[in-house]
């Protein structure tokens, strides 16, 4: 699945990286800890957080994560927000909480 | 002329409601004066509440007091920031009351934070609860300490909660730190390695004391002519002949 079509089927906001938004989605990792991304996210997730500085994506495009999906309609730095277009990997957003888009995002990926 | 002067720069009060109750004004004061310390930093979680009781004890004791906080940013990164006197202390408190986000808490399940006076009277109760972050990023939080003439030190970066690699991964880049707080027992030849901090990146080592015992269990050493705002900064800064490293 790519990032594009899961902005369709879950309804996300997409705030910043449209020129990443097909990349290719392989699974996800939930976390709110950027040391426990940098050690263990793998290549292609989708990072679900609620964290928005802009240390989020170089950590992203270090691990070359799909895209970051913020919860609880946070919303990303400006700074934030530029890194990701430089990157080109997605900044997306939605108000369900972690645990009911993490629900979601499973049945879409694991399926 | 240039003397050396021990400072624990990580101190919490009962403000803290981690803190133990026995943290009183007097008793930091007097276990600091105890153990040869010249200079303690008093940092509660998000409140300066109670730095002035403690400076005018110390004084009176002949121990000099850094006054400031261990700010928790909006990433929750614990930072220490200082100030040089209390009317930029008190900007910075009003700072922290406006972006404090208000959560409601049990003091019987998580600790009371009281503000005592020099006799150990509680004279506050802070009802919102103090270990949690503020609605302002890191940078904004330097920024703002920096706008005031203050010093800015991530505390503690070598933990695995609430430091600034924990939660954000890396030193974000123009992020201006003045200092990096590291735990008492780590070293700092480790630290230095691990984190990839070089040289002239000062360490400063302090107990993070929640407890009287704990007071002086990490010191850093300020080589300076007195021991004033303008001479800790020159220290830190390796101005002059100044300079400060870990005992």
């Amino acid at each position: 699945m790519k990032v594009s079509e899961l902005v369709k089927e879950l309804n996300l906001k997409v705030f910043s990286g449209r020129e990443g938004l097909e990349r290719e989605i392989t699974g996800g990792y939930v976390s709110d800890l950027l040391s426990d991304v940098m050690g263990n996210a793998n290549e292609g997730e989708v990072w679900v957080t609620l964290q928005t500085h802009r240390n989020v994506v170089a950590i992203a495009s270090l691990k070359e994560l799909a895209c970051v999906l913020l919860v609880s309609s946070l919303e990303p730095e400006q700074n934030t927000m530029e890194h990701s277009n430089e990157e080109r990997i997605p900044v997306l957003g939605t108000s369900l909480s972690t645990f009911e888009i993490a629900g979601l995002l499973y049945q879409k990926i694991k399926n | 002329m240039i003397r050396r002067f021990r400072a624990d720069l990580h101190i919490h009060t009962v403000l803290s409601a981690c803190a133990d109750l026995e943290m009183s004004p007097g008793a930091i004061v007097r276990v600091a004066k105890e153990r040869k310390i010249d200079l303690i930093g008093i940092t509660d979680h998000n409140s300066t509440l109670q730095c002035s009781v403690v400076k005018e004890l110390a004084e009176e004791a002949g121990l000099a007091v850094l006054c400031g906080t261990e700010v928790t940013t909006r990433e929750e990164v614990h930072c220490l920031a200082y100030f040089k006197d209390l009317g930029t202390l008190e900007e910075f408190q009003e700072y922290i009351d406006l972006h404090l986000p208000s959560i409601p808490y049990s003091p019987e399940q998580f600790g009371y934070q009281a503000v005592v006076d020099r006799d150990e009277k509680i004279v506050d109760l802070i009802e919102d609860y103090l270990n949690v972050g503020i609605s302002r990023s890191i940078d904004q939080v330097e920024q703002e300490v920096h706008r005031l003439g203050g010093l800015f030190v991530p505390a503690h970066i070598e933990r695995p909660l609430f430091g600034i690699f924990s939660q954000l991964g890396f030193i974000p880049d123009k992020l201006n730190c003045d200092g990096m707080g590291i735990m008492s027992q780590s070293i700092e030849s480790d630290i230095r390695n691990r984190f990839m901090l070089k040289r002239d990146v000062p360490l400063v080592k302090a107990s993070d004391a929640h407890v009287l015992h704990m007071i002086g269990s990490g010191c850093t050493v300020f080589e300076m002519n007195e021991i004033t705002f303008d001479e800790i900064y020159k220290a830190l800064k390796c101005i002059d002949g100044r300079k400060t490293f870990i005992e």
